[in-house]
């Protein structure tokens, strides 16, 4: 297993990232084929997952659009990925929000982390 | 049909440069050394016989130890013959440095064995389709194995059950994706027979 995992992340290069996890409030900008051209998009929302390691890694956000959840499955080793940028950290309990799934408005907010400056 | 004797590794994943996220194994192959050399005057024919891995001596026959020792080498687990390889000499290593990225090779090896297994699973048959109109338990029979009084036998070769797997598969045309040489390492795309640590043969 380990062998494995030692070639394929010789193989699939991982661009380095800002650190995110479940709860944070991220913009992502990935790159779009259209025939032979090519354009950037952004998607902005909440992580709701993070799962697998190495080069298997993949994230998913969702966000409400018009009333309903949309919701991305990016991998971390993917060439289309161009950008991260973390907008919001979240206090969150647990590493799988999926109970925001059914949840909207009011209730499917989440507290923004405290972050203290050391002294 | 020159080629290389090899290890499975697993499988994983890699992005072409399109960005398509392809299914791909990795193969640690060689270096194999050369253990004899037919030639068509002594053994009429004429071919290669390769060794790879080593093992301990003390598990080595006596006769083999003697084999080994003509071409200057430590005992090997697997030996297998190739045609086609040529310009080699005696104790000579063969490495992954014959294949290029891009060509297309086929790799043989032994599949993973299934056990006794019915004939939906085996030979492919569709099974009955439903659970309704009488068929209590026979989702997955096989049906009518032949006619009544003439032939009044079942024909030879009639698939039926029986142990599945474990077979010798070759698939082929599979393309190489990479070769890492230092690590003797070949990475091809698609699924090869076999289990995890199990030999393969990787023909070009």
């Amino acid at each position: 297993m380990d062998r494995i995992k030692e070639i394929s992340s010789e193989l699939n290069e991982t661009k380095q990232w800002p650190s995110f996890s479940s709860g944070d409030t991220i913009t992502v900008t990935y790159k779009i084929k259209e025939g032979n051209k090519e354009r950037l998009q952004s998607f902005q929302g909440t992580v709701i997952q993070r799962r697998s390691s190495g080069s298997n890694e993949t994230f998913t956000i969702r966000k409400m659009s018009g009333g309903t959840g949309v919701e991305r499955i990016f991998p971390l080793a993917s060439p289309f990925l161009e950008k991260i940028v973390v907008n919001k950290e979240g206090a969150v309990r647990r590493s799988r929000l999926f109970y925001l799934r059914e949840r909207t408005g009011k209730s499917a907010r989440i507290k923004e982390k405290k972050t203290f400056s050391k002294k | 049909m020159a080629g290389i004797i090899g290890k499975k590794i697993g499988m994983t994943s890699v992005y072409s440069a399109e960005g398509k996220n392809l299914p791909c194994t990795i193969i640690e192959a060689g270096p194999c050394v050369v253990t004899q050399i037919k030639t068509q005057e002594k053994d009429g024919y004429e071919s290669i016989q390769l060794g790879f891995e080593d093992k301990k001596e003390k598990n080595t026959p006596k006769a083999m130890l003697g084999h080994f020792a003509k071409a200057k080498t430590s005992p090997k687990r697997k030996i297998v013959e190739f045609h086609g390889i040529n310009d080699v000499n005696l104790g000579d290593s063969v490495t992954v440095d014959q294949f290029q990225e891009g060509e297309f090779v086929d790799v043989v090896g032994t599949s993973k064995g299934k056990g006794f297994q019915g004939v939906v699973k085996r030979h492919g048959f569709g099974g009955v389709g439903q659970a309704t109109h009488g068929q209590h338990n026979r989702m997955r029979a096989p049906g009518s194995i032949g006619a009544a009084s003439y032939p009044a036998r079942v024909f030879k070769g009639m698939k039926m059950g029986g142990r599945t797997g474990g077979d010798r598969v070759k698939s082929i045309n599979l393309q190489v994706l990479k070769v890492i040489s230092d690590k003797n390492i070949i990475i091809v795309k698609g699924s090869v027979p076999g289990s995890k640590g199990s030999y393969l043969i990787v023909e070009k």
